[in-house]
């Protein structure tokens, strides 16, 4: 929109947090309706979620998954493709780093399955967003169906594998036996330990520091190479970026093994650093939450990370809530999540009529003063 | 043999009528180029609706109409940011999605306290079994009496419903100016303009239409098929009936067909757990359950046949000034 008549601060950072704002007041009705005053609960998920040590380690916990899932959504995003596949994406990189725990874990120390893990993390998770790309580049199947489908047939491949192949003799629970303590990753309160710095225990670990390493990566990538440079010509308009002599079709390709590496490392986070054994459902929605991040994010690895942490706070802040007040859980959280990717993606250009009408009408107020200093 | 195939078949009706409903509802969405991956939160709002209704009223009906009402409204939402503020039809879908699985349990935890599930429904208000006429004379008749009195017989009215839908849905799409402009609008909505006929308001009404399909086919979930909502008790159903709208190609008579397919492998699914099968050992459930997503990317990518949808499904409909 070359011939926005907005200026362009308003359009990246005045109306999208109008955005935002509307979609609280919505779930402040949603609060009220159960019977919840909205700004005590405000206060108690700020607290909550930034007032103590522990409380911010498990704000930073949760925030890296959105890292990981927001990046990946975004890099697809900048190409103009829709990959709402990171839940099953992520699925996969769990399974990877959860099969290569349970293979090495009593042979190797953490620093040498790390990379061994990193690698099996973006790998399942590549090879999983791998087909639907090349479905869409090749077959012209539609990407956002075909990795809805994806997630489905992860979620259906992982009950199978933990049910008939990975179970413990003699479990009823559905999980893999727990790794040695050997593999997990270090913990962030077991890393400020090695500086003499004590920090209350809780799970944050050390894949955050690879998610803002992830977020560096990305931002380099597509602001400072070639391709990153064919990735936004693409996204901006397809057909030009064709006539410009880009492949499209390899680089849809090379986008999506980016994004689904990118969603692949949360298992990380998830597996080898949280719950050191492969479990069902352990991304819990983080996949698509990982739209939301993007959207509020704007795709951009700054923004991306201001927006994790506002869901690491709308997480933690609402297991808090969930002690206090009887009427809420974890689902409220969704619901205000919901609210958010409503306001703040499919209603996004709502008020760009009205804030072009608002700078429209006080150009003219401002014409004529400028013709009479001219005058004068 | 006879009597585990009519069972099966008669589970197979049971299993599709939520898919019909659901798909049908996404297929006068899709056609009128919107696309409709919201299905599964409009039938889970509407389980929702429906079971707490009924289980305050007492009556089934009035829960039916609550299901409706909440699948319309969510379908309006869908409308105003995608027609009228021509933003991602998709994200909007999303975003009906998530709130759908949060609203449906913040507000069930707060009204009933039962851990987001409504009370358990009886009876009086639940859809309960209908027998057609004739059928206790006939069920003694080999073949046609068991087909009939077992089969056809003895199901709720909205499975009926759903079946009756199929031909209603042919003849509106095909028959009827408003059917002709739909599919205008979804294959080239500039033509549609073109005529002085409003892309959107054409949009707007097939939204509304798909609401109502979806609320019947919520309502189903927790006032015919169970005695109850369950927290995401839609599972999936309306993702798969939108892989029944594209395995059937976005038309009414193979969008049956898709529908029955796949709630033939729901109920075969069901009677094969843990049996085991000549030859090929015992079949994983999960493998079965899978079956409709994975044919649904086979004939997307074009492997088994072509699924080639309406051709400007997915864009905002912007009139050129």
């Amino acid at each position: 929109m070359n011939d926005s008549k907005i200026p362009s601060w308003v359009n990246i950072i005045v109306l999208p947090l109008i955005n935002i704002m509307f979609a609280f007041a919505f779930a402040a009705g949603i609060f009220i309706a159960v019977d919840v005053n909205p700004i005590e609960a405000a206060g108690v998920m700020v607290r909550g979620a930034l007032g103590y040590q522990e409380g911010i380690g498990y704000t930073l916990y949760y925030a890296t998954n959105f890292i990981f899932t927001g990046l990946a959504v975004a890099v697809a995003f900048s190409a103009g493709l829709f990959n709402i596949g990171g839940e099953g994406q992520a699925y996969m990189g769990g399974l990877g780093v959860g099969l290569a725990c349970l293979a090495l874990d009593s042979t190797l120390p953490f620093w040498a399955l790390l990379p061994i893990t990193m690698l099996a993390s973006m790998l399942f998770g590549a090879l999983f967003a791998l087909i639907p790309a090349y479905l869409q580049a090749y077959r012209g199947s539609h990407i956002v169906i075909t990795t809805i489908m994806f997630n489905f047939i992860a979620s259906a491949l992982m009950v199978y594998l933990l049910v008939n192949v990975l179970k413990l003799e003699g479990q009823m629970a559905p999980v893999s036996r727990v790794f040695e303590d050997s593999a997990g990753l270090p913990m962030f309160h077991e890393m400020t330990q090695w500086f003499g710095i004590s920090f209350s225990q809780s799970p944050m670990n050390l894949s955050f520091f690879i998610a803002l390493i992830c977020c560096v990566l990305v931002w380099a990538l597509l602001w400072r190479t070639r391709w990153g440079y064919a990735i936004r010509a693409m996204g901006a308009s397809p057909s030009a970026a064709e006539y410009g002599g880009i492949n499209y079709k390899k680089l849809i390709i090379v986008v999506m093994l980016i994004s689904g590496a990118l969603s692949g490392m949360m298992g990380l986070n998830e597996v080898q650093g949280y719950s050191q054994q492969l479990k069902l459902d352990f991304v819990a929605g983080y996949g698509f939450t990982g739209i939301a991040v993007c959207l509020i994010g704007r795709s951009h690895p700054i923004g991306i990370i201001l927006a994790s942490l506002l869901f690491g706070v709308l997480y933690q802040g609402g297991a808090e809530l969930s002690f206090d007040y009887p009427n809420i859980d974890r689902e409220m959280i969704q619901v205000v999540q919901a609210l958010v990717v409503l306001f703040s993606g499919a209603l996004a250009l709502m008020l760009v009529k009205p804030a072009e009408k608002l700078f429209v009408f006080l150009d003219q107020k401002k014409k004529p003063l400028n013709g009479v200093k001219a005058e004068a | 043999m006879f009597e585990s195939i009519i069972l099966i078949l008669d589970a197979t009706l049971r299993v599709s009528a939520p898919l019909i409903l659901a798909a049908l509802a996404g297929l006068f969405s899709e056609r009128s180029g919107i696309v409709n991956i919201a299905l599964e939160g409009k039938m889970l709002s509407s389980a929702f609706a429906a079971a707490a209704m009924a289980a305050v009223t007492g009556s089934v009906w009035l829960g039916l109409l609550a299901g409706i009402g909440i699948s319309v409204l969510l379908a309006l939402i869908h409308g105003f940011a995608s027609i009228t503020h021509r933003g991602d039809q998709i994200v909007s879908g999303v975003a009906i999605n998530m709130l759908a699985v949060g609203l449906t349990v913040t507000l069930g935890r707060f009204w009933f306290g039962l851990g987001g599930q409504t009370p358990a429904l009886t009876d009086s208000s639940r859809f309960t079994a209908i027998t057609l006429p004739g059928a206790e004379a006939v069920a003694d008749v080999p073949v046609f009496g068991q087909f009939y009195s077992q089969l056809f017989s003895g199901h709720n009215f909205l499975v009926y419903l759903s079946l009756f839908a199929v031909p209603v849905c042919y003849w509106v799409i095909y028959k009827t100016r408003f059917g002709l402009r739909l599919r205008a609008a979804g294959e080239n909505p500039h033509a549609v303009d073109t005529a002085g006929i409003s892309v959107a308001w054409i949009r707007y009404r097939a939204l509304i239409i798909s609401g109502i399909l979806a609320g019947i086919a919520g309502a189903y979930l927790s006032t015919a098929h169970s005695a109850g909502f369950v927290p995401n008790m839609s599972a999936g159903k309306g993702f798969i009936a939108l892989a029944a709208l594209i395995f059937g190609k976005w038309k009414p008579v193979p969008v049956l067909f898709g529908c029955l397919l796949f709630g033939f492998l729901d109920a075969i699914a069901i009677r094969l757990q843990g049996v085991e099968l000549p030859l090929v050992g015992e079949i994983p459930v999960q493998a079965i359950e899978v079956l409709p997503y994975i044919l649904t990317v086979l004939l997307l990518a074009g492997f088994i046949g072509r699924a080639v949808g309406p051709k400007a499904i997915g864009q905002p409909y912007v009139k050129s000034r």
